[in-house]
């Protein structure tokens, strides 16, 4: 334990390279960060400014040359491999751009999977994966598989398979990335309710309505942070000032 | 303001109330800062100007204020005239481009400061429009028709707030054009 146990994710000093010597670079340069319990951040910024290998070293996807990754107080680049890979399966809920589901399988047993690796029964599983998909509102489509699906479906049901062990945090990598304005809304108003729940998320999103919801935006280039913006709820003065009435 | 008034008319004479809860139903949360008052003000000056002719309705002596609004003929031809004209809101993009090279000509301000503060102003506007967006209905069906409504009432407000977070998000990648730039004027600068 350390000082700052009280956070959900911490790194100190972190630095991932990309290829050997001069004519490597630093992915991630030197990041701190302290993400508490119940908080959403957005990394913003270019292609290639580092945000994906960020999201890929707090979640233990990728390892660091260098600092510190923190997971509620425990410190998980020291791991072994076999130590990180449960922590991963336990821990941390991935939600990707491209849904990564399994094709072969249904909604409810791409849902279930990551709580039977866990060492979750059978019986367990099916009901937290039950619950789960009700609340993304796929009850109907449990039994579906993944090709039925539209997009915006998929990744609700992405969604569900990230929450169905309780994860620390959610990771989310461009989640609307492929999706349209009312599938969009959908996966928004799916982390808002979650939110509100006390879920901490960490997003990289090219997508400014996602980072516009956040509570903190961090903006990222060459592997740095160049802007930290802390979003207050919204202002008293109304929604009349977005279309210049009474602004 | 002005013309969507008139042109609100020309379906049938009207009392201002009624004009000003059909703006309320096809603006939502967008137009909850508006009151009454605004129309009337607004009927007035559309009065002064000869295109609305109002008329006390009989009867209703607890309402003495109450009166019915019409559309004269020049005002028919004012609505007529609005709804084949064609314009673009001018977005102010001259201005914070000009802001920029005058701040960093006179050694005033950074610009990449300026830019940074100016994405920060523009999310929180688009934090805003998405929070409202997110509490319209997910499809934007027919906004609720009223009791003084007979036709189709169209689409929501949730249509509107869309139309407010593209323009929010195209600027939001203006800014990010202006950033890259004004950093490299900057790394020149500092570079010799």
């Amino acid at each position: 334990m350390n000082g700052s146990s009280a956070a959900a994710v911490v790194t100190r000093g972190l630095v991932k390279q990309h290829g050997q010597g001069h004519g490597g670079v630093r992915a991630v340069d030197e990041i701190d960060l302290e993400v508490p319990q119940g908080q959403t951040l957005a990394v913003m910024g270019p292609s290639g400014c580092g945000k994906s290998t960020l999201l890929h070293l707090l979640g233990g996807l990728e390892r660091p040359d260098g600092g510190e990754v923190w997971l509620a107080g425990r410190r998980i680049d020291t791991l072994s491999e076999r130590a990180l890979a449960r922590m991963r399966r336990r821990s941390v809920g991935f939600v990707f751009q491209g849904f990564h589901l399994m094709e072969e399988l249904t909604a409810a047993e791409n849902v279930e999977l990551p709580a039977l690796l866990a060492g979750r029964s059978r019986r367990q599983a099916r009901r937290r994966a039950g619950r789960l998909l009700d609340q993304v509102g796929l009850t109907a489509r449990a039994r579906h598989l993944p090709s039925q699906l539209s997009g915006g479906q998929r990744q609700r049901v992405a969604v569900a398979r990230a929450l169905v062990n309780d994860p620390l945090v959610v990771l989310a990598d461009e989640p609307t990335g492929n999706l349209d304005t009312a599938a969009t809304h959908d996966v928004l108003r799916i982390f808002g309710e979650l939110r509100s729940a006390g879920q901490t998320f960490v997003i990289v999103t090219h997508d400014e309505r996602v980072a516009a919801t956040a509570d903190r935006l961090i903006s990222m280039r060459d592997g740095m942070f160049v802007d930290d913006l802390r979003m207050a709820a919204a202002r008293p003065r109304g929604l009349g000032g977005l279309i210049g009435l009474g602004d | 303001m002005q013309d969507a008034v008139l042109a609100m008319l020309a379906k049938e004479p009207s009392h201002g109330y009624e004009l000003h809860a059909r703006l309320r139903r096809s603006l939502g949360p967008l137009g909850e800062s508006m009151n009454r008052g605004q129309i009337y003000v607004t009927l007035a000056r559309l009065e002064r100007a000869g295109l609305v002719t109002s008329e006390r309705e009989d009867g209703l002596p607890e309402r003495p204020e109450r009166k019915v609004h019409a559309l004269t003929p020049a005002g028919q031809q004012r609505v007529t005239a609005w709804l084949a004209e064609v314009g673009w809101p001018k977005p102010d993009l001259a201005e914070f481009h000009l802001k920029l090279a005058a701040a960093a000509a006179g050694r005033l301000a950074d610009p990449v400061e300026l830019i940074a503060a100016q994405r920060r102003e523009l999310l929180r506007r688009l934090r805003e429009a998405q929070q409202a967006a997110l509490a319209e209905p997910a499809e934007p069906g027919p906004a609720e028709p009223g009791p003084a409504e007979s036709g189709p009432a169209g689409p929501g407000a949730g249509l509107l707030l869309e139309g407010v977070m593209l323009r929010l998000r195209a600027d939001l990648r203006w800014l990010d054009a202006c950033e890259r730039a004004w950093s490299r004027a900057d790394d020149e600068i500092e570079g010799g």
